[in-house]
C-alpha cells in the first residue's frame, strides 16, 4: 500500500518535467510543420489566381487526376501525370544502377578473406559526393555538359577524344555535340547519372552497416563448410538484408518524390524542360508564379496527393524498422498487469 | 602417403590463395576506377578554376594554369557577378543560418529525448510515436501551406522560418533516444536528484556531456543539411538583396549562360562554394562515415 502511494508522489512530482522538456519540440513542430500541413489541405480546397479566397471543395484534385473541359484544366492534368513519370522515370533510373553498385561495393567492402588496401580511403572517396551541395553539384554537371557548338563542356571534350563527337573542320571547327542539356533522353540520363554518383556511397555504408550486423559465425559456418562467395551472398547475404534493403527502398523512394534541386537547376535559362520536370518542381512553380497567374489550390492538391503516397511508403517504412524487442516487451508488460488484476481479484481486491 | 597429400593440399592452398589475390586485384582497379568517377567532376573543377576562358574553350587539360588569380579578381569585381554573386556576403549568410539552425537541432532534440527517455508520464509512449510516424512527411509536401503561412505572418524574406523549425527535428530525436536507450542510465538522474541537483541542471550538466558522441554525430549532419539546403531559402527569401542571399541561391542564379560566359570565373565561382565543405569532410570524414552507419541519415 505503502510503495503505491510513494510511487503515485513520485509520478506526481516529475512527471511535468517530462511535458516541460518535450514541449518546446511540440510546439515548433505545431506551428511550423504540423498547421503549414492543415493549411496546405486548406489551400488545397480553395481555388486559383484570382479566387484564391473561394471556396472550391474538390474541383482542384478532380482537375488534376480526371481533367476535364477547357484547354487549362487539361494541361494542368496532363503535366501533373507527366512529371509523376518523370519523377518516377529518374527515381527507377537512379536507384537501379545504385542499388547494384553499392550492394555489390558493401559485400566487397565487408569480406574479409579479400586483401584489398586502402578500403578507408575509398569508402571515405565514394561518400564525397553526397555532402557536397546539390545547387552546386546541378550547376557544374551543368557546365560540365555544356553543349555550346563553338565551346563545348568537358562531356563533350571527352567524347571528343574517343572520337564519338566529330569536329567539322571545315565549317569554322563547330563541335557536333551531344545535346546533353537539352536532349530528352540524354538530359535525363545525365540526372540519373548525378543522383546514382551523389547516392550510391550513402546506400553502400547503410548496406555495409547491415551486413555487419549479421551474425559472424553465419559466415564462418558456411566458409567451413565450403560455400562459395557467391553461394554466401545468395543463400545468407541477401536474405538476411532484405529488411534493409526494403528500408533503403522505401527510404530512397521517398526522397525520390522530392527531387527538386537537380531538376530544377539543370538548365541554362530558368526554364526547366517538359522531360525532366518531376513534382516538387511543378509545385514550386505553380504557388511561385505571378500573384495572379498562381495556381495555389492546385499546388496544394498536388501537394496533398503526394503526402498521401509519402505516408503510405512511410508506414511501411515505419512497420518494417520497429522495435521488436520493445513490442514483444510492452505484450510482456500488459501480460504481468493483467495477471496482477487477476490476482488482486482473488484477494478480494486487496493488493499485498 | 604424407608426401602425396602434402603435395594435393599443398596445391589446393596455392590455387586459393592465388584466386584470392587475383580477385583483390580485379576489385582493386575496380574500386580505383570508381574513385576516379568519384572525383574527376571535381578535378575537372578545380582545375578549370584555375584556367581562362580561352584555354577551357580550347580543349580539357588535367593540370593546372595560371589564371586563378585573375579569375578571382573577376568574380569579386565583374558588374555580373556583383549582382548576383557575392562569395563573402554567401559564406556570413550561410555560416549564420546554418550555425543557429545546428545549435537549435542539437540542443532541442537532446532535450525532447531525455524528456521521453528519463520521465514517466502518460503521453510518453503517444508523443514518441508520432515523433516515429512524422519522420517521414518530407518539407516538400507541406511547402504550399508553409508560404502562405509565413506570408500571412509576415516573415518571408526574413531569416527566421529557416531558423526556427530546425527545433523540431524528428529524425534526430529518434536517433538521440535510441542513443540514450543504450548508454544513459536513470540510476545517474537518481543520484543527481539525491545531490540536490535541479531536473533542468540535471540535463545541462550530467545529460549533454555524456551525449557528446551523439550530439556530435549529430551536429555534423545537421550542419551539413542546411548548408545544402536549396528548397527552403530560394522559397522563403523570394525578393531580397543579393547582401542577404544564401550561397546555394548564388551559386543557382550561375545557371543562366546569357549573364555569365567567361566559364573560368563560373567554375571558381562553384568551386569556391563546395571548398568549404569538402574541406570540411577530409577533417572529420571519421565521424560522418561513422555515423552513416549507425543511424542510416538520408536526407
Amino acid at each position: 500500500m505503502s510503495s503505491n502511494a510513494h510511487r503515485r508522489i513520485k509520478s506526481v512530482s516529475y512527471a511535468k518535467y517530462g511535458y516541460f522538456f518535450i514541449l518546446p519540440f511540440f510546439l515548433v513542430y505545431f506551428f511550423f510543420q504540423l498547421w503549414p500541413l492543415i493549411n496546405t489541405f486548406i489551400v488545397s480546397f480553395h481555388g486559383n489566381g484570382k479566387d484564391v479566397a473561394e471556396w472550391m471543395g474538390l474541383q482542384n484534385y478532380k482537375d488534376i487526376l480526371f481533367g476535364g473541359e477547357g484547354r487549362k484544366v487539361r494541361v494542368i492534368h496532363e503535366s501533373f501525370f507527366r512529371c509523376l513519370g518523370n519523377t518516377f522515370i529518374l527515381w527507377i533510373g537512379n536507384f537501379i544502377p545504385q542499388l547494384a553498385l553499392s550492394l555489390s561495393l558493401a559485400v566487397w567492402f565487408t569480406e574479409a578473406q579479400l586483401k584489398i588496401p586502402g578500403k578507408g580511403f575509398f569508402k571515405v572517396v565514394m561518400y564525397l559526393p553526397n555532402i557536397i551541395t546539390a545547387a552546386s553539384v546541378a550547376v557544374l554537371f551543368l557546365q560540365l555538359c555544356g553543349q555550346s557548338e563553338t565551346n563545348p563542356g568537358a562531356v563533350n571534350l571527352i567524347l571528343h577524344k574517343f572520337g564519338i563527337v566529330s569536329k567539322d573542320v571545315i565549317g569554322q571547327g563547330l563541335y557536333d555535340t551531344v545535346k546533353l542539356v537539352e536532349g530528352k533522353w540524354e538530359s535525363r540520363i545525365v540526372i540519373m547519372f548525378i543522383q546514382t554518383w551523389m547516392w550510391f556511397g550513402n546506400t553502400m555504408i547503410m548496406l555495409m552497416s547491415g551486413i555487419q550486423g549479421i551474425n559472424p559465425s553465419l559466415f564462418e559456418a558456411a566458409s567451413i563448410d565450403g560455400a562459395s562467395s557467391g553461394q554466401v551472398f545468395r543463400k545468407i547475404t541477401l536474405p538476411l538484408l532484405t529488411p534493409i534493403m526494403a528500408y533503403t527502398l522505401i527510404t530512397s523512394m521517398i526522397g525520390g518524390l522530392q527531387m527538386f534541386d537537380i531538376p530544377f537547376l539543370y538548365n541554362k535559362d530558368m526554364n526547366v524542360r517538359d522531360h525532366i520536370k518531376t513534382v516538387a518542381v511543378m509545385i514550386y512553380q505553380y504557388f511561385h508564379a505571378q500573384a495572379n497567374e498562381n495556381k495555389m489550390g492546385y499546388a496544394g492538391a498536388a501537394s496533398v496527393l503526394l503526402f498521401f503516397v509519402t505516408l503510405t511508403l512511410g508506414l511501411i517504412a515505419f512497420y518494417m524498422t520497429r522495435d521488436k524487442d520493445e513490442i514483444a516487451k510492452k505484450k510482456m508488460r500488459k501480460k504481468a498487469a493483467k495477471e496482477a488484476k487477476l490476482e488482486s481479484r482473488q484477494f478480494g481486491g486487496i493488493r499485498l | 602417403m604424407s608426401n602425396n597429400m602434402k603435395s594435393v593440399y599443398g596445391k589446393a592452398k596455392d590455387n586459393y590463395t592465388l584466386k584470392i589475390k587475383l580477385k583483390s586485384g580485379i576489385l582493386f582497379l575496380w574500386f580505383v576506377i570508381l574513385t576516379i568517377i568519384c572525383l574527376l567532376p571535381i578535378y575537372i573543377l578545380i582545375i578549370n578554376a584555375t584556367r581562362s576562358h580561352t584555354d577551357i574553350s580550347n580543349g580539357l587539360s588535367f593540370v593546372p594554369s595560371t589564371y586563378l588569380k585573375s579569375n578571382f579578381n573577376k568574380v569579386l569585381n565583374e558588374p555580373a557577378f556583383k549582382f548576383a554573386f557575392n562569395i563573402f556576403h554567401g559564406y556570413k549568410n550561410s555560416l549564420f543560418i546554418t550555425c543557429c539552425s545546428t545549435f537549435l537541432t542539437v540542443f532541442f532534440s537532446a532535450l525532447t529525448a531525455y524528456g521521453i527517455h528519463v520521465y514517466d508520464f502518460k503521453l510518453k509512449e503517444v508523443s514518441y510515436t508520432v515523433i516515429l510516424l512524422v519522420m517521414m512527411v518530407p518539407m516538400q509536401v507541406t511547402s504550399a501551406g508553409f508560404v502562405a503561412f509565413m506570408a500571412d505572418l509576415k516573415l518571408t524574406n526574413t531569416y527566421w522560418p529557416l531558423i526556427i523549425p530546425a527545433v523540431a527535428a524528428p529524425a534526430v530525436v529518434y536517433f538521440m533516444r535510441s542513443y540514450m536507450k543504450s548508454s544513459f542510465p536513470l540510476d545517474i538522474v537518481e543520484a543527481a536528484r539525491i545531490d540536490g541537483c535541479g531536473e533542468f541542471r540535471t540535463f545541462l550538466s550530467i545529460a549533454i556531456p555524456m551525449m557528446k558522441p551523439a550530439i556530435a554525430v549529430q551536429a555534423i549532419f545537421a550542419f551539413i543539411a542546411s548548408w545544402n539546403n536549396f528548397y527552403n531559402p530560394n522559397m522563403i527569401l523570394i525578393n531580397v538583396p543579393l547582401t542577404k542571399k544564401t550561397l546555394p541561391m548564388m551559386v543557382s542564379s550561375l545557371q543562366s549562360s546569357d549573364k555569365f560566359n567567361d566559364y573560368g570565373t563560373i567554375y571558381l565561382a562553384i568551386a569556391l562554394s563546395i571548398i568549404p565543405i569538402i574541406i570540411a569532410y577530409v577533417a572529420l570524414s571519421r565521424f560522418i562515415i561513422a555515423g552513416v552507419a549507425l543511424g542510416g541519415v538520408k536526407e
